[in-house]
């Protein structure tokens, strides 16, 4: 059965957002596609979480932001993103649905590096964006949720690396929902040839504890043979978000990708982190590290599918769980038939700090080949008494010591993040959400 | 007489309802050293956890003084703050904390808010206390405890003892695990705490270790007792002739716990 709901959005708007975007017919024309098929798809079903009453339609479509010429314009919460020592050299802040700051090394953009946001992209690189969007990873039509994000996406970079160019920076963008109700809908894709390397990171942060709004993400990760990819995201919207992430990354021969994910929303959320390991030796490790407060309800879901022989896949799913907040922890190692001599290894771990909350993790291996290996751990949990007493018995306070033992358990991600003030900033959010 | 006391007055402890203490007498002054052996499963962890306020462990009669001070009346983190320290037998693995953040927090807990110890000051302190323990350097940046070999746990243990400086220690058999360069080495950080001031209780069963460090005072427990104490050549008896002749003297069957006196 599929609920009926009506868009606010129709035909004619959306072929005229794309036309005011002057954007290549080839989107216009999946736009339109996409938004028929979004009222006939059902919503996706998330394993235990029922999401049909969820907010996926109702917000502004499009506002723009003001541009700003130099970084000191910024408000203090998000200068926090930026390191104050080092200079970002590759930079993109959005604001609202238009980009408002973009920088990028003057070197890479001579080897052939782009990295601007999705409107620029889809005017003056029509035809690469063309190639990936919504074709390799994420389809347009696996559910409603994307096939509307298809029909409305209104923000997102593009970055792509060419061939054997290593880039060491980390390259960064912020996406700042200044206006409460604006929804964002936004597009990551990201490229890098044979034997390219890049890190990326981004921000999401929103200001709406009252306003409801609603996040649509899709990031489609493409490492092609012998590329590396280290994807960080630390998302951040506010309780009137409600939020829809889904981060898939594709995995040619002998290539990696890493993904570090802090997923800080204050919102309902469901969020998927789907890999495929395509080729023969590619490699992913997936990180992600969540907390829930109030009543907030959340369902993550890790997916490591192995098609490649000698894929090697990780999952690291670690969540805290505090008042009457719950979230399913979702991590699925799949191997096909074929892939043989893969590994696939997951842990998830949920630290409950209040009895009211709900914590759920379900490690699920899915192995369709003989020769394989494959493990997983799970707990849901409280704070270990014996470690407490352990660090209590060096005269830490009992406050002090469970900070230190949540903060530790959400080390992995925080530790793997590129850039230091991105660190900083989640280690702060951690902070405030804990305590 | 300098330093701080720890009197322990017939200690009875129980674990999970079983009586494991039945009775423990022990003082410690400060400047002394004591060693405390006795065969497995004769209470010396658990008198050493008492002391440190392990939540499994529940004191069902007796007291524990320190300078006075009702100890028991303590949260764990006030007992360390008040001096106690304790190196433990299996100490816990923390993932996620470096062993130098929980240094430094460690340390700062014994000093006044305010008064917290300089970066600068605490890096150097740190790696010359590792240096003296000859403790490889990245060890400061590892999670605590984890994945540490058994001798790098004690050694990680001793670090921790020479840097937050106690009043009173108890080392649960700090040796145990030991390769014999290290347990020299070890040795040689304990010997450097000693002074007028500093008291430490020494859970050991090599007459080994006492090469190293000599003790003042050594105890033996059977049936969660201390049931004969003595000077550092009654250490060197039961090295040679082991505990049956202390059970004989003392008409004992069964050392360990469960038993009946
Ligand atoms: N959870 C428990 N439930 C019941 N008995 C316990 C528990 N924990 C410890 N004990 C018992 O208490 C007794 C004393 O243990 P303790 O650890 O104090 O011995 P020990 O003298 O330190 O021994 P060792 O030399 O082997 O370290 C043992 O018999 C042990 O089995
Ligand atoms: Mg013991």
């Amino acid at each position: 059965m599929t609920v009926e709901v009506s868009l606010p959005y129709n035909k004619e708007y959306v072929t005229q957002f794309s036309q005011g975007l002057q954007e290549p017919q080839w989107m216009k024309d999946l736009r339109l596609n996409a938004l028929d098929k979004s009222e006939s798809l059902p919503l996706p079903k998330p394993d235990k979480t029922n999401i049909q009453g969820w907010n996926f339609t109702e917000f502004n479509h499009h506002v723009a932001g003001e541009t700003i010429d130099s970084l000191d314009q910024l408000p203090v919460e998000i200068k926090d993103f930026l390191d104050e020592e080092e200079e970002q050299k590759n930079l993109v802040i959005q604001r609202n649905h238009t980009l408002a700051f973009g920088t990028i090394d003057e070197k890479l953009k001579e080897q052939g590096v782009i990295f601007t946001d999705m409107a620029t992209a889809l005017r003056e690189h029509g035809d690469l964006v063309e190639k990936y969007y919504m074709n390799d990873a994420v389809h347009m039509d696996e559910h409603r949720l994307t096939a509307l994000h298809a029909a409305l996406m209104n923000g997102g970079v593009f970055l792509y690396v060419p061939k054997n160019v290593q880039i060491e920076d980390p390259i960064q963008a912020i996406f700042w929902q200044e206006d409460p109700e604006a929804s964002l809908i936004n597009h990551i894709l990201v490229v890098a040839e044979e034997n390219s390397s890049v890190t990326y990171v981004e921000n999401y942060i929103s200001n709406n504890k009252e306003e409801k709004t609603s996040a649509n993400i899709v990031a489609e990760v493409i490492a092609k043979d012998g590329a590396k990819v280290s994807f960080g995201a630390v998302d951040n919207f506010e309780k009137g978000t409600t939020v829809y992430a889904n981060r898939r990354g594709v995995a040619y021969r002998d290539s990696v990708i890493e993904w570090a994910l802090g997923q800080m929303n204050e919102g309902d959320t469901v969020s998927e982190n789907i890999t495929h390991l395509i080729g023969d030796n590619s490699h992913s490790n997936a990180k992600t590290v969540a907390i829930g407060r109030g009543d907030q309800k959340q369902n993550f879901t890790a997916n490591i599918t192995h098609f490649g022989k000698g894929s090697d896949g990780y999952i690291l799913q670690h969540g805290v769980m505090k008042d009457k907040s719950s979230a399913i922890f979702n991590g699925i190692g799949k191997i096909e038939h074929g892939a043989s001599k893969s590994n696939a290894e997951q842990e998830s771990r949920v630290l409950m700090l209040s009895k009211d909350a709900r914590g759920d993790a379900n490690p699920i291996l899915l192995i369709d080949e003989d020769d394989v290996t494959a493990g997983h751990a799970a707990s849901v949990g409280r704070v270990d008494p014996i470690q407490l007493y352990y660090l209590m018995s060096r005269g830490i306070s009992k406050f002090e010591a469970e900070r230190l033992i949540i903060h530790g358990f959400l080390a992995p991600v925080v530790k793997q993040l590129p850039v230091e003030a991105v660190k900083r900033q989640l280690t702060q959010v951690i902070e405030r959400k804990v305590y | 007489m300098a330093g701080s006391t720890l009197e322990i007055k017939d200690l009875h402890v129980e674990i999970e309802g079983q009586q494991i203490l039945k009775g423990v007498n022990l003082t410690i002054n400060g400047g002394e050293f004591h060693a405390v052996m006795g065969p497995n499963g004769t209470g010396k962890s658990t008198l050493a956890s008492a002391v440190m306020g392990h939540p499994k462990y529940e004191v069902t009669k007796g007291e524990i003084l320190l300078d006075g001070e009702d100890v028991l009346e303590m949260e764990v983190d006030e007992r360390a703050q008040a001096g106690l320290f304790l190196a433990m037998q299996y100490p816990s693995e923390i993932s996620g904390v470096t062993n130098s953040d929980f240094l430094r927090s460690a340390i700062n807990a014994h000093r006044e808010e305010g008064d917290e110890i300089s970066l600068m000051k605490f890096i150097k302190e740190m790696d010359a206390t590792m240096n003296t323990l000859d403790m490889d350097k990245n060890m400061a940046q590892r999670y605590l405890n984890e994945g540490f070999s058994g001798g790098e746990k004690k050694r990680n243990e001793i670090l921790q003892l020479m840097m937050v400086q106690p009043a009173i220690a108890i080392l649960d058999e700090i040796d145990s695990g030991l390769d014999i360069d290290a347990l020299k080495v070890v040795a040689k950080g304990i010997n450097e705490m000693r002074n007028s001031e500093f008291g430490c209780l020494m859970i050991t069963h090599y007459q080994r270790l006492l090469n190293y460090i000599t003790p003042d005072h050594v105890h033996v427990m059977m049936q969660g007792r201390v049931v004969k104490s003595g000077g550092p050549e009654l250490a060197q008896r039961l090295e040679e002739e082991g505990y049956e002749w202390i059970k004989e003297e003392l008409g004992i069957e069964d050392e360990t716990v469960g038993q009946k006196a």
